[in-house]
This record gives C-alpha cells, structure tokens and sequence, in this order.
C-alpha cells in the first residue's frame, strides 16, 4: 500500500489514533485506578480515596502510603478465598458439562447440509442475544417450588413432592450451562465445520472404524476450537454475578456477587476493588490461553 | 456428508430443544390468564395491558432505547475504525495492546468492567447518569462491532481500494466511494449487535449509573428479584421478539452481503 503524506497520512493515523485512545481511556485507565484503589483504605478515606499519585518524584511516599490491609483481608478471611475457589470449580463444571453438550451439537450442525447450517447458527445465536436476565428468569420459572418441572415430573409420575432445584448449586449449573452454551457452540462449530472431510474417508478406507477414525482425526484436530469455546465459557463464568444472584442460594457464594455486595451493599469499595485485582490475576491464564487459540487460528475469534 | 446418523439427529434436537424450550415456556405463560404459574386460566393477554400502564417500566424502557441508540452507533464507528486499524494499518506501534484492548471486554468478567469504568468516572468528578452508561456500552461493544467489521474487511478484494488510489483518490474518498459502500452490511450488522447488547446489559449500566437514570434491565432485575409474575413474562416476551426480528434482519443482512462477495 502507498504511503501518504500530509494531511492524508495523518488522517490516515486518526484511524488507530481514535479507537486506540478511547481503549487507553475507557478501558486501561479504568483497570489503574481499580489497581490504585485496592490499595486504599476505606475506614479512613473517602471517595475518590487519596492518596493520589503526585508523579514520580514523590514515588516513594506514594508507595509507603499503599495499604496491602485489603489483601491481607482477603488472604485471612475464609469466606474470600473460598469463593475464589468456588467460583473456578462452578466455572470448571460449567465448561465440562457445556463441552459434553456443545461438542455433540456443533458436530451435528457441521455435519448437516451446508445450506442448513446458516439457519442452525443463527438458531444458536439467537438465545445468546436474549438478556441474560430474561434466560435466568426462564429457569426460575422452571426451577422454583411448583415450577414447570415439577408439574411435568409429577405430572409424569417420576416424583410424587417438589424437588427444590431452586436456589440451589444445580440451579446455578443449569442457568450457566444455559447461558454460556453458545460460547462453546460458535468456536466448535467454526473449527469443525473447516474440517477436511477427506481424511476422514482417508481413514475408513484404510480400514479405521468410524470411533477410531474420531478418536485419531477428528477430536485432535478440533482441539483448537475446544481451547477457544472453554476459554470462553470458563472466563466470564468465574465472574459471574446474576445467575449465582438469582439461581443460588446462601450457600452459592460466587466471587463475582461477593463483589457486589462488597460495593452496592458494604460500599467498601477499595475491597471490592481488591476483590477485583484478585480476579483479574486468577483470569491471566485462561486469557493467554484464549489469545493462543486464537492466533492459531488465525485472528478472528 | 451424505447422511445423519440417529445419534446426530438426537443431539441437533437436544441440543435446540434445551436452547428453545425455557423460553417457549416463558413466552406461553406471558399469556397465560391466570397470575399462578402453575395453574393454566386460558388465553389471555391482560399482561401485557397491565404492562402498558406501568409507567417506570415504560419510562426504563425508553431511557434504554435511547441509551442503546446512542452507544450503539458510537461502538458501531470505533469498531469500524479499530477494524480497520487492524485490517489495513499493519505493524504499528502497540499493535498487541491495542487488539488485546479490543478484544479483553468480550470476555471480561462485567464486574471488573462495570466497577472500573464507576471508578474512572467519580475520579474525573463526573456526573452520573445517561452519558456515563453510554460511554460504558460503547466501551464494551466495541469489540463486538469490530469484529464483525474485520471479518467483512479479511474477504475483500484490495485491489479495487489500490485500484482507486491509483487514480488518485484521497485515502478519505477511497473509504467512502469504495471501502464502505462494500462493507457496509457488516457495518449493520455490527450496530446491531451492539444495540442489543447495550440494551441487555445489567451489570455494567448499574455500575455506572446515576440517580434518574435506570435502565429496562435494571427494573427487570428489581422486579424479578421480587418473584415470577406474568407482567415480567410479557415485559421479557416482548424484548425477545424486538430482539429476534433484530438478528434476524442482520444474519439476513450478512447473509447476502456473502452471496454478493461470493
């Protein structure tokens, strides 16, 4: 491409100039003063919690006026880390179950007449662009004491009392299975649908079952899209806050609410701050790994 | 492939019967007369006069409207120009920041995003409310809209852009006479992915709201909160189908777009 030069060449810098400042502003920023702010303290400070940073000739006062009290909070009281650790198994469950689910979905829509297959992507994207409100206030109605279940097994006679999934780890389950399968569906479908259906044949005329001819062709060479739909389900599931909120009960503590609560509820926002920071650290390796297979695959997530 | 097996047949039914039906059945009971759930009264659409005289569930309705309106078209031309800053501009300095700051909000906990976003404003001193969500939203469909901007920019012929610059077209007129007339459904499509993720969001509008200003999702989520009742079946029956006819206009949209380019 030629090089401009002039106004046009620097018009033709306003194209990065533009989007890349409101990222630095909007997006950046924001993350160092949420960093900024979990350092403060919030019995003696109030919004927007000074110390502020001077510049860097006052570096060191500034670090010695940092406060690490709201990680050591998070370090000694149980119930922080344990909803860490709760969180990543709910976030953990939910990939696995999604996989077990999207895997045979997505090989099914690949499989399927090319012309079926927009309609059947659209299908999957459709509920993804439904409020995630309006899905978790579906399963409620499912879900609840009388709900729609229970009518349909009682009505079955599979049980004869409530089964009481409502506000309970399960619930949760269900409604992240739910609200995440396209996450898992779209990468899966992506990379099984380019999938070179001639080594396969290459494979069963060479005498491979066709069970064999999965394990050995088509399973590795969809690991990409199984790396990129875990990753996706498996970050935002972590933080997740409504469905935890309106699925589970007490004892559904999710990191994600208890950073809610932190700021809405306790207005402590320097520990939910530092709730958040945690959060972020926690995220670093699922994100790599997402950008990895995404490169593999060259760019577009 | 020449033919579906049972076993696939069964997962592609599974698989959209667990997707439909909890909406299904919230769709059935925003009609249903009678206000238990459990007990079926007959056809009914009394919800949904019920839910034309709720005047703040109207009033948050048409505050997200205007709200997603807003953001939505501001995502739609950062989006573009981040695609086109990824497409076209190369290796520039910061390449690597820049696409991960594009893409990190796609999949970024909306808590961290909300919470940070809340503390940027109240350190500028900023006043609460309409535009501070709106920034929010446009901030975070960004990446969405340049998505699907780039992926219209990756399936284009290049030639016709050197082609008018050969002929000594301005960078500036070579987007608008060339580059934007063929990409223009992606660019569609990409507002209204946006609009609607604007419109769905909770999380993120409830961090960086002020007094006066909430939004539809907002008041959904007080009201569910509270319990299931048919006027928040008809409330979300109604926002399913703007939505639908939404992505279904713009997959129509893509969809010739690809027939053209084909």
């Amino acid at each position: 491409m030629k090089t401009g030069n002039g106004p046009a060449h620097r018009r033709g810098h306003l194209v990065v100039a533009v989007p890349y400042l409101w990222l630095l502003l909007f997006f950046l920023a924001p993350f160092a003063i949420v960093l900024r702010m979990a350092f403060s303290d919030a019995a003696t400070d109030l919004p927007p919690y000074a110390p502020h940073f001077q510049g860097f000739s006052q570096l060191g006062e500034f670090i010695a006026a940092l406060d690490l009290e709201n990680f050591r909070l998070l370090g000694d009281d149980a119930l922080y880390w344990q909803s860490y650790l709760y969180s990543l198994r709910i976030a953990a469950l939910t990939t696995l179950i999604a996989l077990a689910i999207g895997y045979p979905l997505a090989y099914a829509m690949a499989s399927v007449p090319r012309r079926w297959q927009g309609m059947l992507l659209v299908l999957v994207i459709l509920p993804f662009w439904t409020s995630f409100l309006i899905r978790v206030y579906a399963w409620i109605g499912i879900l609840r004491p009388e709900g729609l279940l229970d009518i349909v097994l009682t009505g079955m006679g599979v049980t004869s009392e409530p089964l009481r999934l409502l506000n309970t780890e399960a619930a949760v389950l269900i409604g992240m299975v739910y609200s995440y399968l396209p996450f898992m569906v779209l990468p899966l479908f992506a990379t099984l649908q380019k999938l070179d259906r001639s080594l396969l044949e290459a494979a069963a005329d060479l005498g491979a079952p066709a069970l064999t001819a999965f394990a050995t062709v088509t399973l590795p060479l969809s690991i990409p899209g199984i790396l990129a739909g875990s990753a996706l389900v498996f970050i935002p599931a972590v933080g997740e806050f409504v469905i935890p909120d309106l699925l589970g009960g007490p004892d559904t503590v999710m990191i994600g609410k208890v950073l809610w609560s932190e700021f809405f509820s306790n207005r402590d926002w320097p520990l939910a701050s530092a709730v958040a920071v945690v959060l972020l650290f926690v995220l670093v390796a699922p994100l790599a790994l997402l950008q990895r297979a995404r490169l593999a695959r060259g760019g577009v997530a | 492939m020449k033919r579906l097996g049972p076993g696939l047949i069964m997962a592609l039914v599974a698989g959209f019967a667990f997707l439909y039906l909890p909406i299904l059945a919230l769709i059935a009971y925003s009609f249903n007369a009678s206000r238990l759930v459990t007990v079926w009264g007959g056809f009914s659409t009394h919800w949904y006069g019920a839910l034309m005289a709720n005047e703040p569930l109207l009033d948050a309705a048409w505050l997200s409207i205007r709200l997603a309106f807003v953001s939505a078209t501001a995502a739609t031309v950062l989006g573009t120009l981040a695609a086109l800053a990824l497409a076209r501009h190369g290796a520039f300095r910061g390449r690597t920041l820049f696409s991960g700051m594009v893409l990190a909000p796609l999949v970024m906990p909306e808590v961290i995003t909300g919470l940070s976003l809340l503390l940027l404003f109240v350190s500028a001193q900023v006043e609460r409310g309409f535009w501070t969500v709106t920034i929010a939203h446009a901030t975070f469909s960004l990446g969405f809209a340049c998505i699907v901007v780039q992926s219209r920019l990756a399936g284009f012929d290049r030639s016709l852009e050197e082609a008018a610059r050969d002929l000594g077209a301005t960078p500036v007129i070579t987007f608008w006479t060339v580059t934007l007339p063929l990409i223009w459904p992606a660019v569609a499509a990409a507002w209204m992915l946006a609009f609607t993720l604007s419109l769905d969001d909770l999380v993120i509008a409830s961090f960086t709201t002020g007094p006066g200003a909430t939004t539809l999702p907002m008041r959904l989520y007080s009201a569910v909160r509270l319990g299931v009742s048919p006027e928040i079946n008809a409330a979300c029956t109604i926002m399913i189908g703007a939505v639908a006819l939404v992505v279904i206009a713009a997959s129509l949209l893509l969809k010739r777009d690809q027939l053209a380019g084909a």
